[in-house]
């Protein structure tokens, strides 16, 4: 492991396989963005509105749950469509895993990981230390503040979804909140936005707390310890109990299975591996808290998947 | 980690926390606030309400037909993400089929108003008598004609001129009960600033004691 920069250079695979995932996950994220830029762009109206709320094709409502609990707190009852579209949200992130949104569908990824990129490709090591249940202490507030004031308070600072209506509607000054966003990752914390702070986020990893899609270590005895996956992962965290299998209080062995709901399964950590440690694998999580499941092919049903959203 | 660690440091961050909300709070106090030139879709909850209820989604924006309703930018005095228009630019056309609070995820637009000429965007005045023109006797009429709740909102009224030569005024005058703030009037003005114009109905609003009415609708 001689340049911490770089991923392990003596690669067998071929570049696309070890960008497959990502590249259908860009896919997927510009493609959401696309299907929203059609109308504004070039007049085709299939979907309207924007992450916060949707409708496509003036049938199917898409509601973002946060945002719509945000406005029941401050004292207003939803519409219909609005509570529909919440909870297919909900249904879907709560079967495919929460964070599927964090790295499939956020436009903030894109910025967050331009970051994380170039953190390696310059070889910033430095990161002011953070905890990452600090998300959680920010969603708490999220949801308090509607309560005590009575406005959607978080709204207006949120890059999530200034981002991504100022790409629809108009952006004014909130790149400045992106470009904030940006270097913070860049230069002060390590994946410190959607990895530390984003309530967001935060809030879709508890909506997948159960859901039955994850990324195992089937093969884990085969690791070679390149620390590859570590250093492409968004939460490093997640990898090291499935991985090392060392993880459990108990003291029993963990699992090969990333069980933890911050895992975004983004999938980067599959294709990375020269030895293919790492696959995909469905199952719910039994009452002895382990993933009852068997293996299936790492190149499964996520991109499907994915691209129905 | 021992227990007192856990304890100070869940204490620290509670604190640091609790004081980014108080700041993200004052913050938001002063980006809340609405200029009066700005008008709420139809159906729209009081201000202080719709703050809570609206989720900046843009799907009122969008439905609207007339592509009169706009979303607000970061770095505009309105609050971000909310909708409004500017009846100077283009005022609401006031659909009956009201899509816009049709569309509306959040109830922000109250789905309760059916009826569009029950809606309370703002209420029209008239804001600078010396500069319209049918108040120096010229036969202007257009808010009167452009006013779709004609003949009711705005009406006009018969005055004698005072300068010699003149025979008569057609005055507009704004009757609130009936005004919904579209704000058509003050988009078809003639003038080079409107002299009629569209404000929130409480800044123009003047109102009995309850002590001083004689009847239930407010009049004496």
């Amino acid at each position: 492991m001689a340049d911490s920069r770089r991923l392990s250079t003596d690669s067998r695979k071929p570049w696309l396989k070890r960008h497959r995932w990502l590249l259908l996950r860009r896919f997927n994220q510009l493609g959401v963005l696309f299907m929203f830029l059609l109308g504004p762009l070039f007049g085709a109206w299939l979907v309207t509105g924007n992450l916060s709320s949707s409708m496509t094709l003036d049938i199917l409502p898409l509601t973002d749950p946060l945002l719509l609990t945000q406005s029941m707190l401050s004292g207003s009852w939803p519409a219909t469509t609005g509570l529909i579209g919440a909870g297919l949200v909900l249904l879907f992130y709560a079967l495919l895993g929460g964070r599927v949104f964090c790295s499939w569908v956020c436009p903030v990824n894109l910025v967050t990981d331009l970051a994380a990129w170039l953190r390696r490709r310059l070889g910033i090591r430095s990161s002011a230390r953070l905890s990452r249940n600090l998300r959680w202490w920010l969603l708490g507030l999220v949801l308090l503040l509607p309560v005590l004031t009575g406005t959607m308070v978080w709204e207006y600072v949120n890059p999530v979804s200034m981002l991504h209506r100022g790409l629809i509607f108009g952006i004014g000054w909130a790149w400045l909140i992106l470009a904030a966003v940006f270097l913070y990752d860049l230069l002060i914390v390590s994946r410190g936005w959607c990895g530390h702070l984003c309530p967001v986020g935060a809030c879709y990893a508890a909506i997948g707390v159960a859901a039955p899609v994850h990324i195992a270590a089937p093969r884990r005895d085969q690791c070679d310890d390149c620390l590859d996956c570590f250093k492409v992962c968004p939460e490093p965290q997640v990898i090291k109990p499935a991985l090392k299998g060392s993880a459990l209080r108990s003291g029993g062995r963990h699992d090969p299975v990333i069980d933890s709901i911050d895992c975004t399964k983004c999938g980067r950590c599959i294709e990375v591996c020269d030895r293919d440690v790492f696959g995909l694998r469905l199952g719910w999580r039994g009452q002895d808290q382990q993933i009852n499941s068997k293996l299936s092919e790492p190149t499964a049903s996520l991109k499907q998947q994915g691209l129905q959203h | 980690m021992n227990r007192r660690e856990f304890v100070l440091s869940s204490v620290r961050t509670a604190a640091s926390v609790s004081l980014l909300g108080l700041g993200l709070s004052l913050y938001s106090r002063q980006a809340s606030s609405l200029p009066a030139w700005a008008l709420r879709p139809p159906g729209a909850l009081p201000e202080a309400d719709f703050q809570g209820a609206c989720i900046r989604c843009g799907l009122c924006v969008r439905d609207c037909p007339f592509d009169m309703l706009h979303l607000a930018r970061l770095g505009q005095n309105i609050p971000t993400g909310t909708p409004y228009f500017i009846a100077r630019e283009a005022g609401c056309e006031m659909c009956e089929d009201i899509p816009c609070v049709a569309a509306c995820p959040s109830n922000a637009l109250d789905h309760s108003l059916t009826d569009i000429n029950d809606a309370d965007m703002g209420l029209a005045i008239i804001s600078d008598q010396e500069a319209c023109i049918a108040f120096q006797g010229l036969r202007c009429e257009v808010c009167f004609n452009i006013c779709p709740i004609r003949g009711d909102a705005i009406r006009l009224e018969y005055r004698h001129s005072k300068r010699p030569g003149q025979q008569a005024l057609f005055i507009p005058v704004v009757y609130a009960e009936h005004c919904t703030g579209c704000g058509k009037c003050e988009e078809a003005c003639i003038l080079e600033e409107a002299a009629i114009k569209v404000l929130p109905r409480h800044l123009i609003q003047g109102k009995l004691a309850q002590h001083d009415r004689l009847n239930s609708n407010g009049s004496l």
